[in-house]
């Protein structure tokens, strides 16, 4: 009868349900997530997936991969990137070629949605796990991603 | 007067020797009342702290733990914040009834409180009628609920209000209904005795299938009388704001939180003297030192209480009309079948008695 069993279905999903709490309940020592934060402050780690602030990376030879195509510019909901480029004379093929002068990315504007590194197509720009942001002058806030004097890499646009 | 007044008596008692027995009496009241209202305040703000720990534990948080030893002392920081806040109100609030609201809830939880057997001599009113009082004056507070969300003037409080009495019409016929069917089995309403008679095994062993049926309903229904998730319809955050005391602030606010926790422990206490023996230890372990007693009762009661906060966080919100589909259409049913199975039950003689 559909009565007896909607009765047996309930009480069986209802246990179902108080069993999976009751686990979390009983691990729960073992798995907490809370950082307890000020006081951990020299150990706290970031996981992987966190989103602090969109960094260049750069290598040994103050080399970034960024050819300076402004996708994520583009890409950016509410204009956080902005990129200054220029034309410069490639030295391999010695034809006039776009790069970037600065790369602009303003931490106070970014809502850390991660469109524009999901847009670049060179993977230029990464998540960087830092998160003590705040600044006590919002102009901190604007940051210059490429470093001075560096240049792309070789080879990254074929 | 028949009825017993054990601690009351007392100091009654006490009392006797130095006015006259009148003023004594009054005096006793007093005296008894305000050292419950103590013990009661200092439990009903541990009992918060131990809803938000174990909520914590729950969602694999930690909780409170910055203020005193573990967090001991949050509750009590967080009551003197609350003492110590603004009393706002809206401006075309009906003043009298918005004042009387609060007190209204706290008074008729803390009343309950009364009755209770906390052990042998421990029982401030051993009123003959106990189960029934129990069952009048729990249901009180949900005046006040209706009046501070009447008088509130905001459509968020009066919708959580009436929620409430729609509520609490329906699931008290459940709670009755339910300590009725184990009733049967004790032939008396006074606590003391219903006790008493769990000396032979605790009710729910006593009356096996049909009390352990009257049980279930029994907890469903008191999760719902006290306004809980996963009945908080009154309050309902995410559709009312904060329910009927959306604007209640400082220590009226308090009162009603803190009701909601006495009323929590007030309901586990109901069951536990009623199904599960009260102060009584397990197989009368530790029958010779009465006094421990009243840790049974409250190792008891916070089992239950735990398992409505087990409840709270796990089950999701019923809609309204799911609520009064399970009231209707299956706990009254099953309950008013349960009470005819238990009546056979007495009268056959199939009772389990140690
Ligand atoms: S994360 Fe989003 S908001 Fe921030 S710079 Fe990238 S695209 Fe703009
Ligand atoms: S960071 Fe990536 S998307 Fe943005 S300009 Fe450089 S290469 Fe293009």
């Amino acid at each position: 009868m559909g009565y007896f069993s909607d009765i047996y279905k309930g009480i069986k999903t209802l246990l179902t349900g108080m069993s999976v709490t009751g686990k979390y309940f009983l691990t729960s020592r073992k798995g907490a997530i809370t950082q307890q934060y000020p006081d951990n402050r020299d150990t706290l780690k970031m996981f992987e997936r966190f989103r602090g602030e969109v960094v260049m990376p750069h290598d040994e030879n103050n080399e970034h991969q960024c050819t300076g195509c402004q996708k994520c510019e583009l890409a950016c909901p509410n204009g956080s990137i902005e990129i200054i480029w220029d034309r410069g004379l490639d030295e391999t093929t010695g034809k006039k070629k776009k790069k970037i002068d600065k790369h602009i990315y303003h931490l106070g504007l970014c809502t850390m949605c991660g469109l524009c590194i999901e847009a670049c197509p060179t993977d230029a720009i990464v998540w960087a796990q830092n998160y003590e942001n705040s600044t006590y002058d919002r102009t901190q806030l604007t940051k210059v991603l490429n470093r001075p004097g560096s240049k792309v890499k070789a080879g990254i646009e074929d | 007067m028949i009825i017993t007044l054990s601690i009351t008596k007392t100091i009654q008692d006490w009392l006797i020797g130095m006015m006259p027995e009148g003023v004594a009496s009054i005096l006793a009241m007093v005296i008894v009342a305000l050292i419950y209202l103590a013990i009661f305040a200092v439990a009903g703000l541990y009992l918060v702290l131990l809803e938000r720990k174990v909520a914590a534990w729950f969602q694999l948080r930690i909780g409170p733990n910055r203020v005193g030893y573990w967090g001991l002392l949050q509750t009590m920081a967080d009551a003197l914040k609350l003492v110590s806040k603004e009393l706002t109100g809206t401006i075309k609030a009906d003043k009298f009834l918005y004042n009387l609201a609060p007190y209204f809830v706290i008074i008729s939880s803390l009343m309950a409180l009364a009755v209770f057997p906390f052990t042998k001599e421990f029982q401030a009113f051993d009123i003959n009628i106990g189960i029934f009082f129990l069952i009048a004056i729990s249901s009180i507070g949900v005046i006040g609920i209706l009046l501070g969300g009447w008088s509130s003037n905001n459509k968020f409080a009066l919708i959580g209000a009436m929620r409430s009495g729609v509520q609490t019409i329906s699931y008290e016929l459940s709670v009755g209904l339910s300590l009725l069917t184990m009733v049967l089995l004790t032939g008396s309403l006074q606590l003391s005795e219903i006790v008493e008679v769990q000396k032979e095994g605790w009710l729910i062993l006593q009356g096996h299938v049909p009390a352990i049926i009257a049980f279930m309903i029994y907890m469903i229904a008191g999760t719902a009388e006290t306004n809980r998730a996963p009945f908080d319809m009154v309050e309902a955050e995410s559709e009312l704001g904060a329910g009927f005391h959306t604007e209640y602030s400082g220590m009226k606010f308090a009162y009603f939180f803190l009701a909601e926790f006495i009323n929590m422990f007030i309901i586990a206490a109901i069951a536990t003297t009623v199904f599960f023996g009260g102060w009584l230890s397990p197989f009368g372990i530790t029958e010779s030192l009465p006094w421990l007693g009243i840790f049974w009762f409250l190792g008891k009661t916070l089992v239950i209480v735990f398992l409505m906060m087990w409840f709270r966080w796990t089950f999701p919100r019923l809609r309204i009309d799911q609520l009064l589909t399970l009231e209707w259409k299956y706990l009254l049913p099953i309950n008013l079948v349960n009470i005819v199975i238990m009546a056979i039950i007495v009268w056959l003689n199939l009772t389990i008695k140690f």
